[in-house]
C-alpha cells in the first residue's frame, strides 16, 4: 500500500504542476503538450485505481487522437503565442480568491463534514488485468448495450456536423 | 497488481535513457562551431521572411476529425474482441449494429469528398 | 436483448434507421431539389409519432433498465415529434430563401430529435448524458449552418462551448451520485439514498446536474447564451432549439429529479424555488429593453424556463407531485405551439441579411396583412397568458399546482412578471395596429399553414382544455 501511497504522491505531484504549466504557459503548442503530459499521468491513475482499460483508452484518444486535434486547431488559428494582455486586469485576483474559496470550502467538507459522507467501498474489481477487461467487456455488451450502440450514433453526428461545417458544398 | 505493468515502466526508462543517451553523445563529441548563416531556417536559399508559423488550412481539421471518431470505434473494439467467444453470435450481432451505424458515416464522409485533398 | 427491449425503443429505433437512411439517400438528391429531404424527414416523423400514438398504455423497461416507456415518455415523445415538423414545416422555405438549403438541416434535426427522444425514455444517468449529447451536438451545427453569416458562426461557438461545459456539469454531478451510491440508474439511486446512505456527495451531485440542465433549458443565471445564440442562429433553428431543448431538457430534469432525488427535495426545493423566481423576473425585466424581436423572444424563452421551472417546487411532494407534473406538461404544450407560431411569424418577416427583425419592422402589419397580425395578436396574448389562449389555461394550472404546493409566494411572482411581460409583448401589437408602415412578407404555403394552424391551436385548445389536461395527468412517471 505505501508503494502505491508514494507512487500517488509523485504523480499527484506531476499532474496538478502540469496542469498549472498548461494554464500558465503563454505559448498554447506548449500548454498542447503539458495537457498532453497531464492526460498520461491520469493515465497512469486509472492503473493505480485498477481499470487498465480506461488508461488504455486515456492514452490512445485523448493524449494520442484528442491532443492532435487540439494542436491542429491551435495551428489552424495561427495563435501558437498569445500576446501578454491586459484585457481583464480583475481576473486574475477574482480567480485567485475564487480558488481560495473552493479550497476553503473543500477542506471544510472534508475534515468536518466527512462523517456524512457514506464509506466508498471499492467495487470487487477483478484484480488480473485480463479479468478486469472481460468483466468490463461482458458489462459493456450486455447491461450497457444500449448506451454502447448509441455512441456510434453520436460519432456518425459529429462526423456529419464536421463535415458540414468544414467542408465547401460541390458545385 | 502494479507489478505487472513493470514491464512498460522498464520500457519507458530505458527508452528515455537511450534518448537523452543519443542526443548527450552528440552534444557531447559533435564539433561546435556557430555562425549565423548556420542557425538561419533553410528555405531553400532564400533569405527568410515572416514568422515561422503559419495558419494551417481547415481540412487538416476534418481529417483530426474523423480520425478520433475512428479512434474511438477501435477502442470499443478491444473490450469486445476479449469477451467475442462469450457474448457467441449476439455479441456479433451488436458489433455489426454498431459498424454499419459509422459505415453510414464513412459512405457520407466519402461521397461528401471528405476524404479527398482538394 | 428481447423483443420486450425491441419495442420500448420501436419509434427511436424507426427514426434512427430512417435518419440514418435519408442521410445516404439525400447524397443521390439533386442540389436544388432539396425539398424532397424535408419531406422525407417529415414522413419519417410521421411515421414514428403514429407508433409513438400507438404505444400509449404501454408500460415497460427495457435494454437491462436503461430506458423505460411510460405515459410520461410517451406524451412528452409525441410533444417532441410534433416540434420536430413543425420544425420542418417552418424550415422548409426558410432556408431555400437564405440560402442555407443543404439536405444535412434535415438530418441533423431528426437525429437531434431521436437524442431528445431517448432523453424522455432515460432511466439511468448514463443514457441521460448520451441523450443529452446525441440531441445537442446537432443543434450546435445547426445554429452555426449559416456559414457566410458570423452572427451564425458565433451562435454556434459560443452555444457549443457553453454546451459542452454544461454537459461536464451533467456527468461530473453523476460521478458524485455514482460515487455516493455505487449505482447510475434512476431507481438504483432512489433505492441507495432511501436506505439513508450518505447526503452530501448525492445533494452535490444533484445539483450539478441541475446546473447542466439548468443550462439547457436557460434558466437564469445559466442562460447568459440564450440571446446571442437565439440571434444569430437561424431563425428556423432558434424556432426548433426553443422548443426542443427545453421539452427535452425538462423532461429529463422532471424524471431524474422525480425518480432518483425525492429524498433530497427538502434540500433541493429552496433552489428550484430562488431559480424559478430568478429566471422569471429577470427575462421578462430584461426583455423590456430589447428592440430586436429575436432577442425579444430569447428573454422570452428564458422567462418562460422560469414558469415551468414552477412546476419542479413541489416535487418532493407526492400528493402534489401528479398535479403539479401534469401542469409542467401542458405549459409545454401551449409554450410549443405559442413559441412555433411566434417564430414563424418572424420568419415571416425576416429579410435576408438579417434585416426585418427590428420591432419597429412590424408597423402597419395589422392593415396589409391582416391575417398575419391577428396571429401574432394570438402568440403574444398567449405569451402573456391572457385569454382566449393555452397560455393562460397553462399558467392557471401551474400556478394553481404551485399554490396547492404551499407556494403562494412563488405564484405572485408569476402573476406579477407576467403582468410585466404584458408591457413588451403588447409593444408588438400596438406596433403591429396603430403604427404606420410598408412590411412585406414573404408568402410561402408552408409557413402561412403553420403560422395558421399554431394560432388555431392556441385558440381552440385554450377553450376545451379538460382533455389536454387529462391526458397530461395521465402521462405519470413509472418507475421500475
Amino acid at each position: 500500500m505505501t508503494v502505491d501511497l508514494i507512487l500517488f504522491l509523485i504523480l499527484a505531484l506531476v499532474s496538478v504542476s502540469t496542469a498549472l504549466g498548461m494554464l500558465l504557459s503563454r505559448n498554447t503548442v506548449y500548454s498542447a503538450l503539458f495537457l498532453v503530459l497531464n492526460f498520461v499521468t491520469v493515465a497512469v491513475f486509472y492503473l493505480l485505481l485498477g481499470a487498465p482499460f480506461i488508461a488504455m483508452a486515456q492514452v490512445t484518444v485523448y493524449a494520442g487522437a484528442i491532443m492532435v486535434l487540439f494542436l491542429f486547431v491551435i495551428m489552424l488559428l495561427g495563435t501558437e503565442v498569445l500576446p501578454a494582455s491586459n484585457i481583464l486586469p480583475w481576473q486574475k485576483p477574482l480567480a485567485g480568491g475564487l480558488a481560495a474559496v473552493l479550497a476553503v470550502e473543500a477542506i471544510y467538507l472534508l475534515l468536518v463534514r466527512a462523517r456524512s459522507v457514506a464509506q466508498v467501498t471499492s467495487p470487487d474489481v477483478a484484480i488480473n488485468s485480463m479479468d478486469n477487461l472481460r468483466e468490463m467487456g461482458k458489462v459493456l455488451f450486455s447491461t450497457y448495450l444500449l448506451p454502447f450502440e448509441v455512441t456510434s450514433i453520436l460519432l456518425l453526428v459529429a462526423m456529419v456536423g464536421a463535415i458540414v461545417l468544414t467542408k465547401k458544398e460541390k458545385a | 497488481m502494479l507489478l505487472e505493468y513493470i514491464a512498460i515502466a522498464v520500457m519507458i526508462a530505458v527508452a528515455t535513457l537511450i534518448a537523452f543517451i543519443a542526443i548527450g553523445l552528440g552534444e557531447l563529441l559533435g564539433p561546435k562551431k556557430k555562425s549565423e548563416a548556420k542557425s538561419m531556417p533553410y528555405e531553400s536559399g532564400m533569405n527568410p521572411y515572416g514568422e515561422g508559423t503559419r495558419r494551417m488550412p481547415v481540412r487538416f481539421y476534418l481529417v483530426a476529425v474523423l480520425f478520433i471518431l475512428f479512434d474511438i470505434e477501435v477502442v470499443f473494439f478491444l473490450p469486445w474482441a476479449i469477451v467475442f467467444r462469450q457474448l457467441g453470435i449476439f455479441g456479433l450481432i451488436e458489433m455489426i449494429i454498431f459498424i454499419v451505424i459509422l459505415l453510414v458515416g464513412y459512405v457520407y464522409a466519402w461521397k461528401k469528398g471528405a476524404l479527398e485533398w482538394e | 436483448m428481447t423483443q420486450l427491449d425491441f419495442q420500448t425503443l420501436l419509434p427511436l429505433t424507426i427514426l434512427t434507421v430512417w435518419a440514418c437512411v435519408l442521410l445516404i439517400v439525400d447524397l443521390f438528391i439533386p442540389k436544388n431539389r432539396k425539398g424532397i429531404t424535408a419531406v422525407l424527414a417529415a414522413l419519417g416523423l410521421a411515421v414514428t409519432l403514429s407508433f409513438t400514438i400507438l404505444q400509449i398504455g404501454r408500460e415497460n423497461s427495457g435494454y437491462s433498465g436503461m430506458v423505460v416507456l411510460d405515459g410520461f415518455s410517451t406524451f412528452v415523445n409525441a410533444l417532441i415529434l410534433v416540434s420536430g415538423l413543425l420544425g420542418i414545416a417552418l424550415a422548409y422555405g426558410y432556408v431555400k430563401r437564405m440560402g442555407l438549403e443543404r439536405g444535412e438541416y434535415y438530418t441533423l434535426l431528426l437525429f437531434s430529435v431521436v437524442g431528445m427522444m431517448l432523453m424522455a425514455q432515460a432511466a439511468d444517468l448514463i443514457v441521460v448524458f448520451i441523450a443529452l449529447e446525441l440531441l445537442s451536438i446537432p443543434l450546435y451545427v445547426l445554429a452555426a449552418f449559416s456559414r457566410t453569416s458570423a452572427e451564425s458562426e458565433e451562435a454556434g461557438i459560443k452555444y457549443f462551448l457553453l454546451g459542452a461545459f454544461a454537459t461536464g456539469f451533467v456527468v461530473y454531478g453523476t460521478a458524485l451520485v455514482f460515487g455516493a451510491t455505487g449505482t447510475t440508474s434512476l431507481v438504483g439511486i432512489v433505492g441507495s439514498a432511501s436506505n439513508g446512505t450518505s447526503s452530501l456527495l448525492l445533494t452535490i451531485g444533484a445539483a450539478l446536474i441541475l446546473v447542466g440542465f439548468g443550462f439547457k433549458v436557460a434558466a437564469v443565471p445559466f442562460h447568459m447564451w440564450t440571446p446571442d445564440v437565439y440571434q444569430g442562429a437561424p431563425t428556423s433553428v432558434t424556432a426548433f432549439m426553443a422548443a426542443g431543448a427545453k421539452i427535452a431538457g425538462f423532461a429529463a430534469l422532471l424524471r431524474v429529479f422525480a425518480t432518483a432525488f425525492p429524498t433530497l427535495a427538502t434540500d433541493l426545493t429552496d433552489i428550484l424555488w430562488a431559480l424559478s423566481a430568478v429566471t422569471m423576473i429577470l427575462g421578462n425585466v430584461v426583455a423590456i429593453s430589447q428592440t430586436n424581436i429575436k432577442r425579444m423572444l430569447a428573454y422570452s424563452s428564458i422567462a418562460h424556463a422560469g414558469y415551468i421551472l414552477m412546476a419542479f417546487v413541489p416535487y418532493g411532494n407526492k400528493d402534489i407531485m401528479p398535479i403539479s407534473i401534469a401542469a409542467g406538461l401542458f405549459y409545454l404544450v401551449s409554450y410549443v405551439f405559442t413559441n412555433f407560431g411566434a417564430w414563424g411569424v418572424v420568419i415571416a418577416l425576416e429579410k435576408s441579411e438579417g434585416k426585418g427583425l427590428e420591432i419597429g419592422d412590424y408597423a402597419g402589419l395589422g392593415r396589409k396583412y391582416p391575417a398575419l397580425a391577428a396571429a401574432m395578436t394570438v402568440f403574444m396574448l398567449s405569451l402573456i397568458g391572457l385569454p382566449p389562449t393555452l397560455g393562460l389555461v397553462g399558467k392557471f394550472y401551474l400556478f394553481r399546482a404551485v399554490i396547492a404546493g404551499g407556494y403562494t409566494g412563488l405564484a405572485i411572482i408569476g402573476v406579477v412578471t407576467s403582468l410585466v411581460s404584458a408591457y413588451y409583448y403588447l409593444r408588438v401589437v400596438v406596433t403591429m395596429y396603430m403604427k404606420d408602415g410598408e412590411p412585406t412578407t414573404e408568402r410561402e404555403p408552408m409557413l402561412d399553414f403553420t403560422t395558421a394552424f399554431t394560432a388555431i391551436v392556441t385558440v381552440v385548445v385554450s377553450l376545451v382544455p379538460q382533455w389536454l389536461f387529462l391526458l397530461a395527468s395521465n402521462a405519470v412517471l413509472k418507475l421500475f
